[in-house]
C-alpha cells in the first residue's frame, strides 16, 4: 500500500515542467535523450554479447517469481472459500447473528462467537498494551544505549524467547505466572485500579490478565527484533545531525532514530499483532476457557483459536462442526480487519509517504 | 554409480518384506491409545505381517472417519448416538474393550483426609449451587474433616473429551437440573468454572487453585500419584475408584445386544458409579475382506489375551461376561 503513492509524486512537479518543454524540444531532447541512448546501447550491447540461449533461463526464472508470488494470493483465497464452503450449514442456521450471538452450547446446538472475539481482541490488546513499550525499550538500549559487548548477549537472550515452544510457556503460565497473579499482581492491581472494573471480582490467577501477559512475552521477541533492524538501519548520519543541532541523547533518539523507524516499528507491531491473534496452545492453558464476556480482566476468558484447537477432534455433530469452522472464518476476517486498520493507522501518520527507514 | 546400485539391490528384498506387510488403520479416542498401541504392538511381534496404525485423533474425528470409510476401524469413548447410526453409511459393531473411570480431585486448603461426595454434592458444586467448602452437605457426607471457609472453584476439561462425556453423563443420571440445563456431551455449557486443557491442564489448575475440585481420569491420577475423593454409588456405599471397583461397575448393568450402554450411576455393590466402557467401531460388512477377517482375528486376539495386560497398563478389564458375549458377536456379526 505505501508503494502507491510514491511513483506519483516524483510524477507530479514533472507533469507541469515537461509542458513548457515541448515549446522548446531541442533544449529538452539534450538534455534527456543521450542518458536515454547511451543505457539502451549498453544493454543492447550485453545482449549480442551475449548466447540467444542464455535469454531463456531469464524468462524461467522471471515466470518462477511471478508463480510464487501468485501462489500466496491463490493460498489466500483457496483459504477463504474453503472456509465459506466448510461453513455453509452454520452460516445458513444462523446468518449474521453467529458474529454477535453470546450463546455457546454444542448441547443444544446453539452456537454464537461474540465471545470468543472478543476474547481473541481484548487478550492481543493486552499482549501489545504490555509488550510494545517493552519491545521499544529493548530495542532503543540495544542499539543506542548498550555497551558494545552486552549487545549479542541480550540479542540472543531476546531472540531465545522465540524459540521456546508455547506449550512450554503454558505450563510456565499455569504453575508459575498465575498463582503469580493471584498472589500478588492480582491484588495489587484490584487495590490500585479496581475502580476501573477491569480489575474486580476473584482473582483465579488464571483468565484473561493471564493470557495477555504470556503473549505478550511471546511476542516481545518479534517485535523487538524488527525494531532493532530498523533502528540499525537508520543512518549514521541522522543521529549526528541531531547532536550537532544541541539535542540532549533522550532528544537524539527521539526525534533522530525513533522519528525515523516509527513506520518499520509499526511493521513490527503488525507482525507481533499477528502472531497475538492466531496463538494457541499458551492461550488456552491459561485463559480459562469460558465463553462469557466480562469486563474484569481476572475473568476468564475464551479466544477463537483456543475453542477450535479444543472442540475440534471432539465435535460430532454436523452443525457443531459447521460452527467451529464458522469461528475459523471469523478469526480470519478479525485478522483481515485489524491487519487492514493498522495500515491505515500506518498511513494516518506519515500522510502516505514511507520513511527513511523501511527495510 | 556401481555403489548406487549395490544399495538399491539391498534394499530390493526390505521392500519386498514391506509390501507383503497388511496395515489396518484406525482412528479415535485418545484415552485407551496407551493399551491400543501395546496391544498392537504385541500383535504385530506375534503376527509379523500384520501391522496396525492406530491415531489418537480424538473420539468425534474416529466416528467420522470410520462413517466416511477414510479407516478400518474407527474408536471412541461414547457410543455413537441414533443419529449418528442412521446416517452412517457404515453399519459398525461397537466393540467394548477396556473400562476408564473419572474421578473427583481437589485442593482444600488444611484438608488432607479423603473427601467423600454425594450426588448431590457434586451436582451442586458443578451447579454452582454450592459455592462454598463449609456448607452443610459437604460437612454432613464428611463427619470427620472440617471445612475451611473457601470459596469453591469448579475445574473442567475445555477441550472435547470423551472423560468431560463421562462426567456429565454421571451428573445428568443423578440430577435433573444439570440433565435439563447442561446436559451430557464432550463438551458442554458448564454452568459455572474455568476450563483446563487435557488431564495435565485440570490436574495442573487444582494444583495451583486453592478451593478447587475437578474431575480427571482415573489412569491420569493413578500414574501422577493424584489424591482424589471417593463417590457414593447407587446402593449407598462410597466407593472409592480403583481397577476393580471400575470392572465391578460393568458387572450390575444389563448388556444390550448393540454394547451401546452406559454404566454410570451402577446399581452394583462395589460399584464404583462414574464409570464407562470404551468401544472400538468394527465395520460389520466391510469392503475389503481380507482386511476385514485380519481385523476380525485382531479384536478376538484383544478381548482374549489382550485383556490379561489392561490392569498393568491401570486400565480396567472387561468382566468376563462381557468380554465373551463380545468375541461371540464379532465372531457372528462381522463378515
Amino acid at each position: 500500500m505505501p508503494e502507491s503513492p510514491n511513483p506519483k509524486s516524483p510524477a507530479d512537479p514533472a507533469e507541469p515542467a515537461q509542458k513548457p518543454v515541448t515549446a522548446i524540444p531541442t533544449l529538452a531532447q539534450a538534455a534527456t535523450r543521450p542518458k536515454v541512448v547511451v543505457s539502451k546501447s549498453i544493454l543492447e550491447r550485453i545482449r549480442q554479447t551475449r548466447p540467444r540461449s542464455s535469454r531463456i533461463p531469464d524468462k524461467v526464472f522471471a515466470l518462477l517469481i511471478l508463480l510464487t508470488g501468485i501462489s500466496v494470493f491463490m493460498i489466500v483465497v483457496f483459504v477463504a472459500w474453503e472456509l465459506v464452503d466448510k461453513s455453509k450449514l452454520s452460516l445458513h442456521q444462523f446468518g449474521f447473528s453467529f458474529f454477535w450471538g453470546r450463546d455457546w452450547d454444542p448441547v443444544n446446538d446453539q452456537y454464537g462467537a461474540l465471545p470468543f472475539i472478543y476474547g481473541t481482541l481484548v487478550s492481543s490488546l493486552l499482549a501489545l498494551l504490555i509488550a510494545v513499550p517493552l519491545s521499544i525499550g529493548v530495542a532503543v538500549f540495544v542499539t543506542e544505549m548498550c555497551p558494545i559487548r552486552l549487545r549479542p548477549i541480550i540479542s540472543f537472550l531476546v531472540e531465545l524467547l522465540a524459540a521456546i515452544p508455547s506449550v512450554i510457556y503454558g505450563l510456565w503460565g499455569i504453575f508459575v505466572l498465575a498463582p503469580l497473579v493471584r498472589e500478588y499482581l492480582g491484588p495489587f492491581l484490584a487495590k490500585t485500579l479496581g475502580w476501573t472494573g477491569l480489575f474486580s471480582g476473584p482473582i483465579y490467577g488464571i483468565g484473561m490478565l493471564a493470557a495477555g501477559i504470556i503473549m505478550s512475552i511471546m511476542v516481545i521477541p518479534i517485535i523487538s527484533s524488527i525494531t532493532r533492524e530498523v533502528l540499525t538501519a537508520v543512518p549514521q548520519s541522522q543521529r549526528e545531525a541531531v547532536l550537532a543541532l544541541g539535542a540532549t541523547r533522550w532528544e537524539m533518539i527521539r526525534m533522530g532514530v525513533l522519528r525515523n523507524a516509527r513506520i518499520g516499528i509499526v511493521g513490527g507491531v503488525i507482525l507481533g499483532l499477528g502472531r497475538a491473534l492466531g496463538e494457541t496452545m499458551a492461550v488456552t492453558m491459561v485463559i480459562g476457557n469460558r465463553a462469557e464476556i466480562s469486563k474484569s480482566l481476572f475473568a476468564p476468558g475464551y479466544t477463537m483459536a483456543s475453542v477450535i484447537a479444543n472442540e475440534f477432534t471432539e465435535a460430532t455433530g454436523d452443525l457443531y462442526l459447521s460452527a467451529l469452522v464458522e469461528i475459523g472464518l471469523a478469526l480470519f476476517l478479525v485478522t483481515l480487519i485489524v491487519n487492514a486498520l493498522a495500515r491505515l493507522l500506518v498511513w494516518s501518520i506519515t500522510g502516505g509517504r514511507t520513511g527513511r527507514a523501511n527495510a | 554409480m556401481k555403489r548406487a546400485l549395490r544399495v538399491l539391490f539391498c534394499i530390493f528384498p526390505l521392500a519386498i518384506g514391506v509390501m507383503a506387510q497388511t496395515t489396518l488403520n484406525g482412528a479415535g479416542a485418545s484415552f485407551p491409545y496407551p493399551i491400543y498401541s501395546k496391544w498392537f504392538s504385541e500383535y504385530h511381534n506375534q503376527h509379523s505381517d500384520i501391522q496396525v496404525n492406530y491415531q489418537s485423533v480424538g473420539s468425534g474425528a474416529g466416528i467420522r472417519q470410520v462413517q466416511a470409510g477414510t479407516v478400518d476401524f474407527g474408536a471412541s469413548d461414547g457410543p455413537m448416538t441414533d443419529e449418528q447410526i442412521a446416517s452412517s453409511k457404515v453399519k459398525v459393531l461397537h466393540v467394548p474393550t477396556v473400562l476408564g473411570a473419572v474421578v473427583p480431585a481437589y485442593n482444600i486448603p488444611g484438608v488432607s483426609g479423603e473427601v467423600k461426595f454425594t450426588p448431590d454434592v457434586l451436582s451442586g458444586i458443578f451447579l454452582g449451587k454450592i459455592t462454598n467448602w463449609n456448607d452443610g452437605a459437604i460437612a454432613k457426607a464428611n463427619p470427620d474433616i472440617k471445612f475451611p471457609n473457601q470459596n469453591i472453584t469448579v475445574v473442567h476439561r475445555s477441550d472435547g473429551s470423551g472423560t468431560s462425556y463421562i462426567w456429565t453423563d454421571y451428573l445428568s443420571k443423578v440430577s435433573s437440573d444439570w440433565a435439563n440445563t447442561a446436559g451430557k456431551s464432550t463438551s458442554v455449557k458448564w454452568p459455572v468454572g474455568v476450563g483446563g486443557k487435557g488431564n495435565e491442564g485440570v490436574a495442573g489448575m487444582i494444583r495451583s487453585l486453592p478451593g478447587s475440585v475437578g474431575y480427571i481420569e482415573l489412569i491420569y491420577a493413578l500414574q501422577n500419584k493424584i489424591p482424589y475423593g471417593s463417590v457414593k454409588n447407587k446402593s449407598g456405599t462410597f466407593v472409592k475408584a480403583s481397577l476393580e471397583s471400575t470392572t465391578a461397575a460393568a458387572q450390575g448393568v444389563k448388556m444390550p445386544a448393540d454394547f451401546r450402554v452406559s454404566i454410570t450411576d451402577s446399581p452394583g455393590k462395589t460399584a464404583y458409579p462414574i464409570a464407562s466402557f470404551t468401544w472400538l467401531l468394527i465395520p460389520t460388512s466391510p469392503s475389503d475382506k481380507n482386511k476385514g477377517n485380519l481385523l476380525k482375528n485382531l479384536v478376538l486376539w484383544c478381548l482374549d489375551s489382550g485383556e490379561g495386560m489392561a490392569s498393568n497398563l491401570s486400565y480396567a478389564p472387561l468382566p468376563k461376561e462381557v468380554a465373551d458375549k463380545a468375541k461371540d458377536a464379532v465372531k457372528q456379526q462381522v463378515k
